[in-house]
């Protein structure tokens, strides 16, 4: 039987990226931004906090500075998935590119530049180090509260995260509260839903998409950040963080662009992707386990078609989701 | 561009009335050119070399030598054909972002057929075999997506997506089942003392993907260009509920459409397992399902302009290899060349399509 104190842990380490980039993804598509450009965002939002971190560590020798050690690649990670927003926004907000290629030409190069930098940092720093592994940094951000340890397998599942996976849930939730409770949400979902008449109510649609798909780009960008610095105890390896941006994407409709739903829906996401770990397969059948690798993937397609089949109105996606508005367009 | 002052903004959008053919060719070959010009500022930057050099070692990477152009020639030959298979799919607003999967399950159905066949029946019929369940097997995966999109309107950008990753695990048990040896996680090269359902060499090894690739050229061009189903598919396209109005059965069009974009895919597969590589790894697609969306894209669905853009797209890689290659640096360089010059061509269509139109007053720059 699987250990459940040693599952569930596990579980929401690997959904909290998957949490981060829906999250963000989630606050994009409110307006009307279908972003493929993710998986490429959350690549850029590691590598940023890695550039960052790397020099501050090469800089220093003996202690880090706590305060510098989080605040230098977490500013980094948000500036350079900003950036990339900005970009998406730019071509396809100010420019009116098709959404669905640019977001792809973003992944290919957000993935690029992950790579690129992690395979090549050394050598443009002409550091002497064998290989980016961040550990000191990253004990700052996988520093677990105090009482972990001594509160047994509560505090195993509750307790024994880092400060970024807390991060993740209020910021879900307050996302959540955002678009039910208040006026911006309101507003939000008014130029997702039909920008000519959020236009024709004087809300700025530009700006409100902009800001949308930047602030989304920038929690995605921390999912990437989580999963370098914590899961991975600091260790850059390409191609590592796979293809955990698509899951996020899709999670935006298993969640149907509900936030909080979202929390517990990521864990179950990350409980998919390391279950094959735990399924038994015996020595002579390891083939199996490419098998158990496809869950995640079966269980988001049935999802889809399901959602898809009950076709209730409060299930659906925002209404201009993925076209681009032009105000003499009508 | 989101400078819009208090009162009167500095400019508007205006939409332009049809272009000159000719000025328009004009800002693309602009666009390109702007993005030949950052890719050599970006190279310069990392490399330190001057950027006639870049340019040259971009050239030399991609025809330095008749085998490295023979190389580019067959890469261009299989991208276009992964983007004439997802073509017609767009054309309907279809988005297939599954090309990767349809391709890697019909290489799947090649090698099975070269692996699990080759003492049973001749070699001709092997390849026989391989092209059928290729094309079945890619057209299947189309199918699924399709089928659930006609029925009930599923997302098919993700449901494609899914798909990928489904076909990619598959393979993934495929190589373990297979492997030469045990334990070394890949299937080596297949019946290399036999070459049993290596498909023939035409001249020499490159030339029949290359003609395969034109053959599929005129095949889609005629079809969307001259037969009903194409003209159906453009309908469809632009609304289905014209569509229903004169009578087309859109869902029809939507799972026919997707069985012959995924059964093209299907082909490249064959082509790369039992023409190129004759072999199968996980990667063996190494993204084309997805670059092919861009080049499809941006050569505004017509096939003839997709040569040119696949050529743009294998020459700009293959030459951000050699000088990845050359200094050291990590093959993923190529990535963001590519997505440097994709981001400067789709951008430019903007200024095809709309004019700033500027504040009429005193020219007073702030």
């Amino acid at each position: 039987m699987i250990n459940l104190v040693a599952f569930i842990p596990r579980a929401v380490q690997q959904g909290i990226p998957l949490l981060l980039g829906s999250t963000g993804e989630t606050i994009t598509e409110k307006s009307g931004n279908l972003n493929l450009g993710i998986p490429g965002i959350m690549y850029v939002g590691a590598i940023s906090g890695v550039i960052g971190s790397f020099f501050y560590e090469q800089s220093t020798t003996g202690a880090l500075n706590g305060f510098l050690a989080i605040m230098i690649p977490l500013l980094c990670s948000l500036v350079g998935s900003a950036l990339m927003g900005l970009l998406y926004c730019f071509l396809t907000v100010s420019l009116r590119a098709n959404q669905n290629v640019i977001g792809l030409a973003m992944t290919t190069f957000g993935v690029g530049i992950g790579n690129f930098f992690g395979g090549s940092l050394i050598k443009l720093a002409n550091a002497d180090v064998p290989s980016i592994a961040l550990s000191r940094t990253s004990a700052y951000f996988s520093k677990v509260l105090p009482w972990a340890s001594s509160t047994g397998w509560f505090g195993k599942i509750f307790l024994s995260y880092g400060f970024l996976a807390y991060l993740a849930i209020i910021i879900s939730l307050y996302a959540s509260y955002l678009f039910k409770h208040t006026r911006v949400g309101l507003h939000l979902r008014a130029v997702g839903e039909n920008p000519a008449t959020a236009d024709a109510a004087g809300i700025n649609v530009t700006l409100y998409k902009y800001v949308a798909t930047i602030v989304g780009s920038m929690i995605a960008g921390l999912g990437g950040l989580y999963y370098v610095m914590d899961y991975a105890c600091g260790v850059w390896s390409n191609d590592a963080f796979g293809d955990r941006g698509w899951l996020a994407i899709a999670l935006v409709i298993f969640t149907i662009w509900k936030p909080d739903i979202g929390i517990l829906s990521s864990f179950l996401f990350g409980g998919l992707y390391i279950l094959y770990l735990y399924l038994p397969t015996g020595m002579d059948h390891m083939e199996l386990k490419e098998l158990y690798k496809m869950l995640p993937y079966i269980v988001t397609l049935i999802v889809l078609v399901f959602t898809s089949m009950r076709n209730k109105r409060e299930n659906q996606p925002p209404e201009s989701l993925g076209t681009n508005y032009f105000r003499e367009e009508r | 561009m989101n400078k819009s002052a208090l009162k009167e903004p500095l400019f508007h959008v205006v939409k332009r009335d049809e272009m000159k053919k000719q000025q328009e060719w004009l800002i693309r070959g602009g666009s390109i050119l702007l993005a030949l010009i950052i890719c050599a500022v970006i190279t310069t930057i990392f490399t330190g070399d001057n950027p006639l050099a870049v340019y040259k070692s971009i050239f030399m990477g991609a025809f330095g030598s008749s085998r490295k152009a023979w190389i580019t020639l067959q890469n261009i030959s299989i991208l276009l054909i992964i983007s004439l298979a997802l073509t017609p799919a767009f054309r309907m607003q279809f988005w297939n972002i599954g090309g990767e999967g349809q391709v890697m399950i019909g290489g799947l159905a090649s090698a099975v057929c070269m692996i699990c066949l080759k003492n049973v029946v001749p070699n001709a019929l092997i390849i026989v075999f391989m092209i059928l369940s290729s094309m079945a097997a890619g057209a299947l995966w189309g199918f699924i997506p399709a089928f659930f999109k006609a029925k009930w309107n599923t997302n098919e950008t993700l449901s494609t997506l899914m798909m990928n990753y489904i076909a990619i695990q598959l393979v993934a048990y495929f190589i373990i089942v297979w492997e030469v040896p045990k334990g070394s996680g890949k299937i080596g090269i297949i019946n290399q003392d036999t070459n049993i359902g290596w498909l023939p060499e035409i001249g020499n090894k490159y030339w029949l993907t290359i003609i395969v690739a034109i053959v599929i050229t005129l095949f889609i061009y005629i079809y969307q260009k001259y037969t009903k189903h194409g003209y159906e598919i453009s309908v469809v396209g632009e609304s289905k509920n014209t569509a229903r109005y004169v009578g087309i059965n859109v869902e029809k069009v939507i799972i026919r459409t997707m069985l012959l974009s995924g059964a093209i895919c299907g082909i490249a597969g064959m082509l790369l397992v039992g023409g190129v590589n004759h072999t199968i790894t996980t990667t063996i697609a190494d993204g084309q399902g997805f670059t092919a969306v861009m080049v499809s894209w941006l050569a505004k669905f017509n096939p003839i302009t997709m040569i040119a853009t696949s050529f743009l797209i294998v020459f700009m890689d293959r030459g951000a290899s050699e000088i990845s290659t050359a200094f050291g640096l990590n093959q993923s360089f190529a990535d963001i060349l590519t997505g440097v010059l994709l981001f400067c061509i789709i951008g430019c269509e903007f200024f095809i399509r709309y004019k700033l139109s500027f504040r009429k007053k005193e020219k007073e720059e702030k």
